[in-house]
């Protein structure tokens, strides 16, 4: 299985910094492209929720897109939910079960597109519960076609000479919109393009989290994920194409945080 | 030339996308010439090696295990 | 027994609250609105919860997410609103959730909805229509016992009659046979254990404890599972049917004002029986069957184009002496059951049917 290049001697005392993957995942193996940037946002999720000692009291509720094929695979109680209605499970849930960590897992043409309904209505209502954008412009799933979220100019299976705004309007900058409405608790953009990134995204999901068991309201945090398939891009191209298109469009940073607010401490950008 | 660290590199799993390559701060990440049985190439290891775990955050397919030694080796 | 003045809304709220209801979520239409006002009002006294939903897919789904937990939980609309649900309804059914849905029809167009469902898959719903306040009290409670048992989605067809009828009722908790724990409910509990709890209408379960037979073997477990509900828990009710030359079949309100003409007429002498599907499914052919046998024809008194008739004609042996003597009817406005739904034209209709049998 294992293929170690170094040249260390193998005598050498050392210490596991770091493991295949996350004890919440049941296997390392997934059908998703490679450069697929949905695993990298799916293992920050997990590893917070284990260093939160959330686990045994989480429940997960997937939309539909390629990211569904991790119901299957977290070792959290989790259920795959219709298009773009999970808000509106975990509202159900959590309103019965407020001691349970409820988040949701949702591509943006579940959440954004379907589901805009769900989420601004959830929102609104100042539900705790979590959702997560994994954002990568694009109806994955279904090979690559536009999306609520598709940035101008953005070349999708349906928009071949890009997505041109006169025809195919705007796109739908749903974190911005969650941010400014009363019961909402935390928003954040991350992404999973580059290391750094992970790392600043997984504080945003911990606080999310934090603010969830705080039970201060809603929170969103939305991940730019990379989609070279989708993007017509070669997959090392991935992350750069990230970069110089959809955050843009979607910038990164903290968008909203009650916690701040109340302390007078600046948002994270 | 000094290692820290190490990783172990589940080459099988890997699907070729090279995002380890350029997210390696000392560049130690090279894809290898050899495919595997999916028919990607897989990165390989030069010394020199950290134990940052970037390779780790930027992976999409859990290809790889880091480790960081007590103290480093040549 | 403590009668109480109650419109038919607020008794089936109270029906639903003695069940143990702990979550209701609905979008206001009518006639389905007072029962939501009166379950806003009275679900938090209880403990529970009621959440004004912006759409019927939310209330829908909202009631599903309660319902994942193991709380019973429910949603109500008319047949326009319960449109929306369909997919919702289908999910449930699919993904083995307990779900009462409250169907308030506005006449009786809701039968094909409430039989057929517009949902995708191999799926039924449990269905009952009752004829008054007083089974609506029976069925309501009945209704979330079944949903338990069997993890599906229960329909309760009523209609604007039944709402807003004020009748003395007594909303007695009736006792049901004890039900086993929801060990398939989430709690989040099992999460790092290796063992969490799955569901998903596909049914394939986690990697670690993949379901037999993947997601087929799932949707013909399901499907089996309708097929064993289908012959266990058929209802029905029927009276003078041994020697009726003519069987009137209808079912929810109609049922009530069939059933009265029926025994003024037996009283004059004529030979007419009723009979009454309970529930609408599973559809109780065998005992239509039975119930038709001496008669000579077989009306279907309903309030719509032609719906319940084809359950009928499918399970009556001899389709041709099924007729339908009922039509479309509502107000002007549309929303409310119309001037067919009284005595002196059903009276006539079922006159009309037996000279027809007589010349």
């Amino acid at each position: 299985m294992s293929h170690d290049s170094t040249i260390a001697p193998t005598e050498v005392p050392l210490r596991r910094v770091g493991s295949f993957k996350p004890d919440l995942l049941q296997t390392e193996n997934h059908g998703l492209c490679p450069g697929c940037g949905h695993p990298i946002g799916v293992r920050i999720i997990l590893e917070v929720l284990q260093e939160m000692n959330l686990a045994n009291r989480s429940i997960c509720i997937l939309g539909h897109g390629c990211y569904g094929t991790f119901q299957s695979k977290l070792d959290i109680e989790s259920i795959l939910s219709l298009h773009g209605r999970s808000p509106a499970v975990a509202t159900g849930m959590k309103r019965m079960r407020p001691d349970c960590a409820i988040f949701t897992l949702q591509g943006d043409g579940d959440m954004v597109s379907e589901g805009l309904a769900e989420v601004m209505h959830t929102a609104a209502r100042g539900e705790s519960v979590t959702c997560f954008l994994l954002n990568n412009g694009v109806f994955g799933d279904t090979g690559g076609q536009m999306t609520a979220t598709t940035v101008v100019g953005q070349r999708t299976k349906n928009t071949l000479e890009g997505r041109n705004p006169t025809y195919h309007g705007h796109p739908i900058p749903i974190a911005e919109i969650v941010a400014r409405m009363p019961g909402v608790a935390y928003v954040a953009r991350g992404s999973v393009h580059a290391a750094p990134d992970t790392v600043r995204t997984r504080r945003y999901v911990r606080k999310a989290f934090e603010h969830q068991m705080q039970g201060n309201g809603f929170t969103l945090v939305e991940m730019l994920t990379m989609c070279p398939t989708g993007w017509f891009v070669p997959t090392p191209q991935g992350p750069n194409y990230l970069n110089e298109t959809l955050q843009k469009v979607y910038p990164l940073g903290e968008l909203r945080d009650i916690r701040a607010e109340k302390n007078g401490t600046p948002l994270h950008r | 030339m000094s290692a820290r660290g190490t990783v172990v590199i589940d080459t099988e799993r890997c699907k070729g996308c090279e995002l380890c390559i350029p997210a390696c701060p000392p560049r130690v990440l090279s894809m290898s010439e050899h495919s595997n049985v999916k028919g990607f190439h897989y990165p390989e290891l030069a010394a020199g090696c950290t134990g940052c775990t970037n390779c780790l955050m930027v992976c999409p397919d859990f290809v790889f295990e880091v480790y960081r030694f007590e103290t480093s080796v040549r | 027994m403590a009668l109480k003045l109650l419109e038919g809304s607020e008794a089936i709220a109270e029906a639903a609250l003695a069940a143990g209801l702990k979550f209701y979520s609905a979008y206001p239409m009518s006639p389905s609105t007072e029962l939501l006002e009166h379950l806003a009002r009275k679900l938090p006294e209880r403990g529970g919860v009621c959440v004004n939903a912006d759409t019927e897919i939310e209330g829908v789904m909202m009631a599903i997410g309660a319902a994942t937990v193991g709380a019973r939980s429910a949603t109500g609309s008319t047949g326009q609103g319960v449109a929306l649900m369909q997919e919702a309804i289908a999910e449930a059914a699919l993904t083995e959730l307990p779900l009462v849905v409250f169907t308030m029809g506005r006449a009786q167009q809701d039968y094909f909805q409430s039989t057929r469902g517009g949902g995708w898959g191999d799926y039924r719903t449990i269905t009952l229509a009752p004829k008054d306040v007083p089974e609506a009290v029976e069925h309501t409670q009945l209704l979330f016992h079944l949903a338990d048992k069997y993890r599906c989605p229960c329909i309760l067809l009523g209609d604007n009659i039944l709402a807003r009828t004020q009748i003395g009722v007594d909303v007695q908790p009736l006792e049901f046979p004890s039900l086993p724990p929801k060990e398939w409910a989430f709690d989040g509990a099992s999460g790092g254990t290796g063992r969490a709890k799955s569901l998903w209408s596909w049914g394939i379960g986690k990697e670690n404890n993949l379901a037999e037979g993947g997601v087929d073997g799932h949707w013909k477990r399901v499907a089996a599972k309708f097929k064993h509900i289908e012959a266990a828990e058929q209802r029905f009710d029927q009276g003078f049917v041994d020697d009726a030359e003519l069987l009137v079949v209808s079912f929810g309100t109609a049922g009530k004002f069939v059933e009265y003409i029926v025994r003024e007429l037996r009283a004059q002498g004529q030979r007419v029986g009723y009979f009454r599907p309970v529930t609408l499914w599973p559809f109780p052919g065998a005992a239509l069957e039975r119930a038709s046998r001496a008669a000579r024809k077989v009306a279907v008194f309903e309030l719509n184009a032609g719906q319940m008739i084809e359950d009928v004609r499918m399970h009556v042996t001899d389709r041709s002496k099924v007729v339908a003597i009922g039509d479309i009817s509502t107000d002007e406005a549309g929303i409310n059951m119309g001037s067919l739904m009284s005595a002196p034209p059903i009276r006539e209709r079922i006159r009309n049917a037996l000279q027809e049998i007589h010349a």
